[in-house]
């Protein structure tokens, strides 16, 4: 059992042009910063992206955007960058808006195996052209496929040798659904520790789903919106 | 006529004690600051919290802890963490008792359309779609008109649709309305608002309750 690789780098390094990566995080908060950096130097290219979000232009995977490394984005919600309002309106960024809650599902769905799931969100709406529908007990939902994807990337706050995470307060949003649907799955963590040490009773991920595992440096963890008690 | 604040108060006092709720950003956010005395409620945030708090102090502020609006927040007691698929699993099965929306467009058969203006910049649907096809109480806290003064409450939404016949109640400026199978019906108007003012500015089908009174706020 060898999944733990010294950096970013490391981990990210055959990643090929074209390829579909999932990358948790809900806004900037649980986003693995030091694989969209490494990505970034690594300048692959062509990449399809499956995230809740876009980031914002200079930080998240809006630094993707502003090298021009994404082909398709595939979101619920990209607001708050205006990189990627000129790149879909010039046509050079394919995109492609879900339901939040289908988002969060289809990646479940490939993570226990299941090819497709059903649900109501969008029944009625644009999001249901060219779709089946089902009708259950009276009520319409709509057929959904599992999610693909070649590599998933997540983030999580401590993490274990075996590739055992768990996260932190709402910085676990898509994480460890992502970490169950990628083909090969990277972990960063804030903390690294050898496998023992972490309460089975904790764990959110089982290490069967991680592939490659290392302790991220420098997170600087940006808020979107600092929002205090007044 | 109400003012945001009214109409938040208005919508607070749909609250019961033990309720789970979801609060909308905008207005619905605001329906937080006005819980009835004695009343507990429990606040989710879709990205996988259920009990939000106050917004943080200088101190307290941490990057791990947001709300839907992205904005950092605290926990209350006896708070939970749990991830994206849980978060709309939990709607979805109808276990939040309420949810609160804000609406570009309603229909008179409770459509709304919320997430998209054609011609403008789309940024997408986030959790919408997923909390109207399945939250089981959905009231839409919005203004009547439109800037130009057209009314939002429609016979149909001339904008894309984000849900069909799932709004409850609407809670505008104007007064309380409820979906019904004859359309809006007006329940209670607000301060200083006329029967007469609110069918003007009701583009569908409108009928007044006879036990229409003056909302308290």
């Amino acid at each position: 059992m060898n999944k733990v690789v010294s950096n970013a780098a490391e981990a990210i390094k055959d990643i090929q042009n074209g390829q579909v990566l999932m990358l948790g995080g809900f806004g900037l908060c649980g986003i693995p910063e030091n694989c969209i950096n490494a990505l970034v130097k690594s300048g692959v290219k062509d990449l399809t992206c499956i995230s809740n979000n876009a980031g914002v232009d200079d930080f998240g995977i809006g630094l993707m955007l502003q090298t021009k490394q994404v082909k398709k984005m595939i979101a619920s919600y990209v607001g708050e960058n205006a990189e990627f309002e000129r790149q879909l309106l010039s046509g050079e960024l394919e995109v492609e808006l879900i339901p939040q809650g289908t988002l969060a599902t289809r990646c479940m769905a490939a993570g226990y195996g299941m090819p497709a799931i059903f649900t109501p969100a969008g029944v009625g709406t644009e999001v249901a052209e060219g779709k089946e529908v089902r009708n259950f007990k009276g009520k319409d939902y709509l057929l959904e496929h599992a999610f693909e994807a070649d590599f998933a990337i997540v983030k999580a706050w401590k993490g274990d040798t075996h590739g055992n995470l768990i996260y932190k307060d709402t910085a676990r949003n898509f994480n460890p659904l992502m970490a169950m649907a990628g083909k090969i799955t990277i972990a960063e963590v804030e903390e690294l520790v050898p496998a023992g040490q972490l309460d089975p009773n904790q764990i959110h991920t089982p290490g069967i789903y991680v592939t490659r595992i290392f302790q991220g440096v420098n997170y600087e963890k940006r808020i979107e919106q600092r929002t205090l008690r007044s | 006529m109400l003012d945001k604040f009214g109409i938040a108060k208005r919508i607070a006092q749909e609250l019961q004690d033990g309720y789970y709720v979801n609060l909308g950003i905008g207005i619905p956010t605001l329906v937080a600051n006005y819980v009835p005395e004695g009343v507990e409620v429990i606040l989710q945030s879709e990205n996988g919290l259920l009990g939000i708090g106050p917004f943080p102090t200088e101190e307290q502020v941490d990057a791990d802890l947001i709300n839907a609006g992205k904005q950092t927040v605290t926990t209350t007691a006896g708070s939970s963490f749990f991830d994206s698929a849980l978060s709309f699993g939990m709607i979805r099965a109808g276990r939040v008792d309420l949810t609160v929306l804000g609406a570009m467009e309603v229909t008179d058969r409770g459509d709304i359309a919320n997430w998209k203006v054609p011609g403008k910049m789309v940024k997408g649907m986030g959790g919408a779609m997923d909390l109207v096809a399945a939250a089981k109480n959905i009231i839409v806290a919005m203004q009547h008109t439109d800037r130009e003064g057209n009314s939002k409450l429609l016979s149909a939404c001339t904008l894309p649709i984000t849900g069909l016949k799932c709004v409850r109640k609407v809670v505008t400026n104007l007064g309380v309305f409820e979906i019904t199978p004859d359309g809006f019906l007006c329940t209670e108007y607000a301060p200083g608002v006329t029967i007469e003012q609110i069918k003007a500015a009701t583009a569908g089908r409108l009928t007044i309750s006879p036990g229409v009174r003056e909302m308290s706020v």
